[in-house]
């Protein structure tokens, strides 16, 4: 079989390595089923290690020192915290149940966290490992941001199909916006005039103003050859300079690339099964997805906005952060 | 006529310019037939972009399920077939190349040709060469096009390819000229189109990958693993990428010595002399 025994060549293979950005970056990425974090040296661009976490390990979060790594760990019902010097788990904080997505507020004390089966999200300073407040909010909440001021924490719930506006200094509920069916996740512009949210089953993203808390825009995908029920958006990631807009589109498997000004769909790329949640590396050159069922992770190039590489890690990769 | 012996002798006698001047004019007047028949040309070209525009587009997604080698990541359908056409254009060129030496041996110009003093190995190999080269300028062609199209290997995958698809093309030439040397008549040859190229492109891995294939049935996979143009194919996919595959070019290689050997030792132009005085 010719494609049994390949050989590089060395000329091939130092091209490769030179090709990669010289950033020496890491990678974690959830495994659901495995309850491990795989690591990515982001250089290599390979799998350098996995680390034993909790149960169904989902959301990641880095702290804004990015010495601590935040897992969801959903079915130990708590969140734990990982030391990223020493890879050991230094601390477990009382999430209530089944946390599955959270947010850190810029004063790296508060941790936001939806817990899904409960219809609340908690409150948690990550210091004192005390519970603050927990609000109720609707049905299955998911999705979570805090805006970069601060000001707001936002909270998408699946069957109630709203945003949650929460007052950070209150720690009140204050308003709702209602978006297109099965909210998965939000995100807010780097200079946090605008919330991106998509939906699932509804298969699109709503462009919201954070002033007005009113809708700017809807937007739609369609892929050739793909059938517009796999078209399922879950993770959103915009580059700090305000230029794209990467939105995961589950099982179409493709990542489609937003023009954040003109909200025109520039292109879809092809990454591996059921693509949901991205990170970019420091330097934003590079955008990794979790592809949950083919098991692996994608490896986009921002400048070029193709995809150069895909890394096998564990089983349903679910979340994924990278570490300077 | 000059004796195979007798043309040795003399062709000792010149100098590397006579070798190099023959071989100019043989390549030359291949790129004479080559410019005068436009259509030639556009059908060489439009045979793989009906795979790539219209067949390919219906299987597009039908791919992204696994990543195999030489890729980093997952492919479309399109993406996966476009070594397999560049090679399916070599093999049409290189059939085509032996339908005119038949041709010519019919007509009489391949005697013209044969008696230079030069070695009538030579005198082939330039041939073969010659419709190698022009088949390099098709597949260049087409690779254009399915760059605009969003097929887009690296450049240097583009350049590293160049020495994969030579090689590919001369195999195929060389395969070509020793089935012609088979053949008695023009007519038969629509035949060998039939039972060479067709068998040869489908049971390979230029359509489907090899474990596609053995999904479908075991031994059908080993046909293909088997067919040395599946070899071919994936020499040209991994140079494509910036790749070698080993194992391709040693069964490339041999090959396309073993035919051309083989090729030059069975030619015998008096074929259609023979016919005539029968």
């Amino acid at each position: 079989m010719p494609t049994a025994l390949p050989t590089r060549l060395l000329a091939t293979a130092l091209l490769l390595a030179a090709a990669g950005p010289a950033l020496a970056a890491t990678a974690y990425v959830s495994n659901e089923k495995d309850n491990t974090l795989s690591v990515i040296d982001l250089e290599r661009m390979e799998v350098t290690g996995t680390l034993e976490v909790g149960m169904r390990p989902r959301g990641l979060a880095l702290s804004h020192d990015n010495k601590l790594l935040y897992i969801c760990a959903s079915d130990s019902d708590r969140v734990q915290v990982l030391d990223l010097a020493s890879g050991k788990i230094v601390k477990e904080l009382p999430s209530g149940a089944d946390p599955e997505q959270f947010a850190l507020h810029p004063n790296n004390k508060w941790l936001y966290i939806s817990n899904e089966d409960d219809a609340l999200v908690t409150v948690v300073d990550v210091d004192s490992e005390e519970v603050l407040a927990q609000i109720d909010v609707g049905v299955e909440p998911e999705g979570m941001a805090v805006s970069p001021d601060g000001k707001w924490a936002v909270n998408t719930s699946e069957t109630t199909n709203m945003l949650h506006w929460i007052d950070t200094t209150t720690h009140q509920l204050v308003d709702n916006t209602l978006i297109d069916q099965r909210p998965r996740h939000v995100e807010f512009s780097k200079d946090g005039s605008q919330l991106w949210a998509s939906a699932e089953i509804g298969g699109t993203v709503t462009v919201v103003d954070v002033a007005s808390r009113q809708v700017l825009k809807k937007l739609n995908f369609q892929i050739k050859g793909i059938h517009p029920d796999k078209v399922q958006p879950v993770g959103i990631r915009l580059t700090s300079d305000g230029k794209y807009a990467f939105v995961a589109l589950g099982p179409a498997n493709h990542v489609a690339v937003v023009d954040a000004k003109t909200y025109e769909v520039l292109d879809y790329l092809l990454v591996g099964r059921r693509v949901w949640h991205m990170a970019f590396s420091p330097d934003e050159r590079l955008l990794l997805t979790t592809n949950g069922v083919s098991g692996d992770v994608s490896v986009i190039d921002v400048e070029k906005l193709k995809v150069s590489k895909s890394i096998k890690v564990g089983r349903y990769p679910w979340g994924v952060v990278v570490k300077p | 006529m000059s004796t195979p012996e007798s043309a040795f002798g003399a062709a000792s006698r010149l100098g590397p310019g006579a070798y190099w001047e023959c071989l100019r004019g043989i390549v030359v007047r291949e790129w004479l037939r080559f410019v005068q028949q436009r259509s030639r040309f556009l059908s060489a070209l439009v045979r793989p972009l009906l795979w790539l525009l219209v067949f390919a587009a219906g299987f597009r997604a039908a791919l992204g399920i696994a990543i195999i080698e030489p890729y980093d990541t997952y492919i479309t359908y399109e993406t996966y077939i476009v070594p397999g056409l560049a090679c399916m254009i070599l093999l049409f060129n290189g059939m085509q190349g032996s339908l005119s030496m038949v041709y010519d041996r019919e007509m009489g110009s391949m005697r013209v040709l044969l008696t230079s003093p030069l070695p009538r190995g030579f005198l082939l190999c330039g041939k073969l060469l010659a419709t190698a080269l022009i088949s390099l300028l098709q597949v260049y062609a087409f690779l254009a096009i399915a760059w605009f199209y969003g097929v887009q290997p690296p450049v240097a995958g583009l350049l590293a390819a160049l020495p994969a698809l030579l090689l590919v093309a001369l195999l195929l030439s060389a395969l070509g000229l020793l089935l012609s040397n088979g053949i008695r008549q023009l007519e038969n040859f629509a035949g060998v189109m039939n039972f060479v190229i067709f068998p040869l492109f489908f049971l390979s891995s230029a359509l489907y990958p090899l474990w596609k294939m053995r999904e479908a049935s075991e031994w059908l996979y080993w046909i293909c693993a088997l067919n040395p143009f599946s070899h071919a194919v994936e020499l040209v996919r991994f140079a494509l990428y910036e790749r070698l595959n080993g194992l391709a070019l040693a069964v490339c290689l041999g090959l396309t010595l073993v035919f051309a050997v083989l090729a030059v030792l069975s030619f015998n132009p008096q074929h259609a002399a023979l016919r005539r005085a029968a």
